[in-house]
């Protein structure tokens, strides 16, 4: 099966760790293979153009920046990008 | 006519009087200390809750026209002082939490911004944004609100220019001056998303600053009904010059969302604190905070930090005076 990355830009506050937990969360629910990753390095969130925190990354491919999205909501994406 | 929206719409009297009466029917006085406490608290709380659900719905449905990429595009087309009161009337409707300065600053920077620009928008970014305007008029009228308006963005075209002419280009951190700009382009939302997203703003908002709500309420509360007015006179009042030095220094290193702040200003004024100790309070708490510091920490050096924290406070206690200044004429 093909391994699916997930990439969490976040700055360490809460709402960013709340992202990543929703991500960890739904990654479970769908009982799929994901390397999930928290990336809190400025340097790299700034190469990716990011502005607003926390952001979201299927594949490498920028799906959501500065919200928190719910763990349906991440689950939804998830399905329609597979 | 303006009279009608202001008391009933905004200020919802209707609220406190339906309120006053269902306590009544309990048996309750409502002129006595513990009955006038619980109806200031149960209105403010129930009224506070009804503004902040209306007003983030609104406010966040609009910032989804401007998130900070197209801020950026916006920006980068203007000169001179032109650009920092641009970035400074952008601040206000960009959407921004405080971890969000870090990536907006170095977006803004690695795209080609001055810094005097970069900073007119952090500076009103926070202290000044539709939400507070609409907070405060409905609470101390259009003409104070508008004012506050007022100040906070000349602070921060002023603040802006001051670290435009310091020059401190080399004080940002090396990681950000030596990026190449990465632009982003994230599809529009639809309406239906727009509106979702408003929706669950409010709901996280909601959530997130209920208890500060309530906390600020009881405070109010009990500056309303216990403590005694001479010593609020004396050290927030007419009585004591350095009232707004005070405020200012107490609400730099606190931060409390502005919904909490409101019923706290509210009592201390009716208790004889002078209007610009409660304003510079109210700016000091939501414009700097120790969270938002460490933060900008990251992405600019020592100095250029202390001069922002430096122009803020400066701002603040300027503007302090002035609303005291100008008390008569506000309220």
């Amino acid at each position: 099966m093909e391994k699916f990355t997930v990439k969490v830009f976040g700055s360490g506050c809460k709402g960013c760790q709340a992202l990543h937990q929703n991500v960890i969360d739904a990654v479970a629910e769908m009982n799929i293979s994901a390397d999930v990753q928290y990336i809190t390095d400025m340097q790299k969130i700034m190469e990716s153009g990011i502005m607003s925190l926390p952001a979201l990354a299927l594949n490498d491919k920028l799906i959501s920046t500065g919200k928190v999205l719910s763990v349906s909501d991440i689950k939804r994406i998830i399905d329609t990008t597979i | 006519m303006l009279k009608v929206i202001q008391n009933q719409i905004l200020g919802m009297q209707w609220l406190k009087i339906l309120i006053g009466k269902m306590l009544e029917s309990f048996g309750l006085d409502i002129q006595g200390k513990t009955g006038a406490s619980l109806l200031f608290f149960l209105y403010d709380v129930i009224k506070i809750s009804i503004l902040l659900f209306v007003l983030i719905f609104i406010i966040s449905y609009i910032q989804s026209y401007f998130p900070p990429e197209r801020s950026k595009k916006i920006m980068s087309r203007f000169d001179g002082l032109l650009a920092q009161i641009i970035a400074a009337l952008l601040g206000t409707v960009t959407p921004f939490c405080s971890c969000s300065s870090i990536p907006i600053f170095m977006g803004f920077t690695a795209a080609g911004l001055p810094l005097g620009v970069t900073f007119s928008f952090l500076i009103s970014s926070p202290m000044v944004d539709l939400g507070s305007l609409i907070l405060l008029a409905s609470i101390f009228g259009w003409k104070l609100a508008v004012t506050y308006v007022i100040f906070g963005l000349v602070i921060a075209v002023a603040g802006g220019c001051v670290i435009k002419h310091l020059n401190m280009e080399d004080q940002v951190a090396d990681f950000i001056r030596n990026s190449k700009a990465a632009s982003i382009e994230l599809q529009k939302p639809m309406q239906n998303e727009r509106v979702k997203a408003a929706l669950d703003s409010v709901c996280n908002t909601l959530k997130k600053v209920f208890p500060y709500i309530v906390a600020g309420v009881a405070i109010g509360a009990v500056i309303h009904n216990w403590i005694p007015q001479l010593w609020i006179v004396n050290t927030l009042g007419e009585k004591n010059p350095f009232g707004v030095v005070l405020a200012t220094v107490f609400g730099i290193p606190m931060y409390a969302d502005i919904f909490a702040c409101i019923p706290i200003v509210e009592s201390l004024l009716t208790k004889g604190a002078l209007l610009g100790v409660v304003m510079s309070f109210l700016m000091a708490v939501i414009a700097l905070s120790l969270p938002s510091i460490i933060m900008l920490k990251k992405a600019v050096k020592p100095k250029l930090l202390a001069v922002f924290v430096g122009i803020c406070t400066v701002g603040i206690l300027l503007s302090g005076y002035l609303f005291n200044a100008l008390q008569a004429l506000l309220l």
